[in-house]
């Protein structure tokens, strides 16, 4: 039974230099695809040759303020092997889009609709990229990071309107390590401090 | 043996004829036959349909008849996180229900937003629709359900029936 760092290797066998060397962090394996256009051939040589053939799940996340500014990741599994293995890469702001992987990955349609909806990352390629959460027409893209925690004023007549809410001297954040459940309760926390 | 007039009347006192005001035969009708429209948004649904089943029992109290058409039904139960997403059917819900009707805002959510000061939520169903009891609980427990439910049957026998008629006739 093949380990995901074998399987890892594999990937890099194949790819070369497009693909990282496999990081290990607390047990799982993440490999770093260099370019982000190149995330179709790989998606598909992970599924048809190395067995993943389950997207547990696709999500993005916002470096605000680096470039580039986003990142995606896909962590996979293999029903078969009984082994993960996340792939990640990064979109310059710029750029804003790559390939989708929901013709290997029939469950990618949903996530990639997700990262689309709340970042604003498009996915070439998708049959369907609509907003999944937000209502059509929204706007904004609400989990940037540029994107205030109390929400933009929005209407759209006869579909939806948005307000923004009050903080009442918020956001109340925990932190965790409190020596006790007092020093641990939500407390106001302004992020500039 | 003794009655209790509260509880039974007896009908050969008076020769079997009762007499009242309209208004609370109308109210007295209305108020022991509540149907609720649930408008189960979130958790605090699961704590209505806890109220709706044996154990806490609504029916005890003329509201079991959960009507899923806004036509049929008295008071909506907002149980539950209300989204912008949600907000406009919510209140076309609302106003697609029959004149008398009555809103009952279940939970921190539908009362406040409660815990969810963000930008996909709702601050509070009053918002869009006026409220007429509100359930401090997240869940409120059925029996904080019921109580709300009981202090709109007090509310409903003491609104007016028949000049609220003329006037609008």
């Amino acid at each position: 039974m093949a380990t995901s760092l074998e399987l890892a290797q594999q990937l890099k066998a194949k790819f070369g230099d497009l693909i990282s060397e496999p990081a290990e962090f607390r047990g799982e394996l993440t490999v770093t695809i260099a370019d982000a256009q190149r995330i179709g051939e790989v998606a598909a040589f992970c599924k048809a040759e190395l067995g993943f053939d389950y997207l547990v799940d696709a999500s993005g996340v916002d470096n605000y303020g680096e470039d580039p500014r986003w990142s995606l990741a896909y962590e996979l599994f293999s029903t078969t092997k009984n082994v993960y293995l996340r792939l990640k890469t990064h979109v310059s702001e710029e750029k804003g889009e790559l390939p989708t992987v929901s013709n290997v990955w029939r469950t990618a349609d949903w996530h990639e609709r997700e990262v689309y909806d709340m970042m604003g990352v498009r996915f070439i390629g998708h049959p369907d990229l609509r907003r999944i959460l937000m209502w059509e027409g929204y706007p904004y893209h609400p989990l940037r990071k540029d994107f205030p925690l109390a929400g933009k004023p929005t209407e759209l007549p006869e579909v939806a309107f948005s307000k923004t809410t009050p903080m009442e001297g918020g956001p109340f954040v925990t932190v965790s390590g409190g020596k006790d459940s007092a020093a641990r309760e939500p407390r106001i926390r302004i992020p500039e401090d | 043996m003794t009655q209790n007039a509260e509880l039974g009347y007896n009908t050969k006192v008076e020769g079997e004829v009762v007499h009242t005001r309209v208004d609370a035969a109308i109210n007295w009708f209305r108020k022991n036959s509540i149907w609720p429209m649930p408008m189960g948004l979130a958790c605090c649904a699961i704590e209505l349909m806890a109220s709706g089943a044996s154990r806490f029992d609504i029916s005890r109290f003329g509201a079991e008849v959960m009507r899923f058409s806004p036509r049929q039904s008295d008071v909506m139960i907002v149980s539950g996180t209300v989204t912008y997403k949600m907000a406009l059917s919510v209140k076309r819900i609302y106003d697609q229900m029959a004149s008398p009707k009555w809103v009952i805002a279940m939970g921190a959510c539908a009362s406040t937003g409660g815990m969810f000061r963000s930008y996909a939520t709702l601050q509070g169903v009053d918002n869009i629709v006026p409220v007429d009891f509100y359930v401090a609980g997240c869940p409120p427990r059925p029996e904080a359900l019921l109580d709300a439910l009981l202090k709109l049957q007090e509310k409903v026998s003491k609104e007016p029936v028949i000049s609220v008629w003329k006037k609008a006739s």
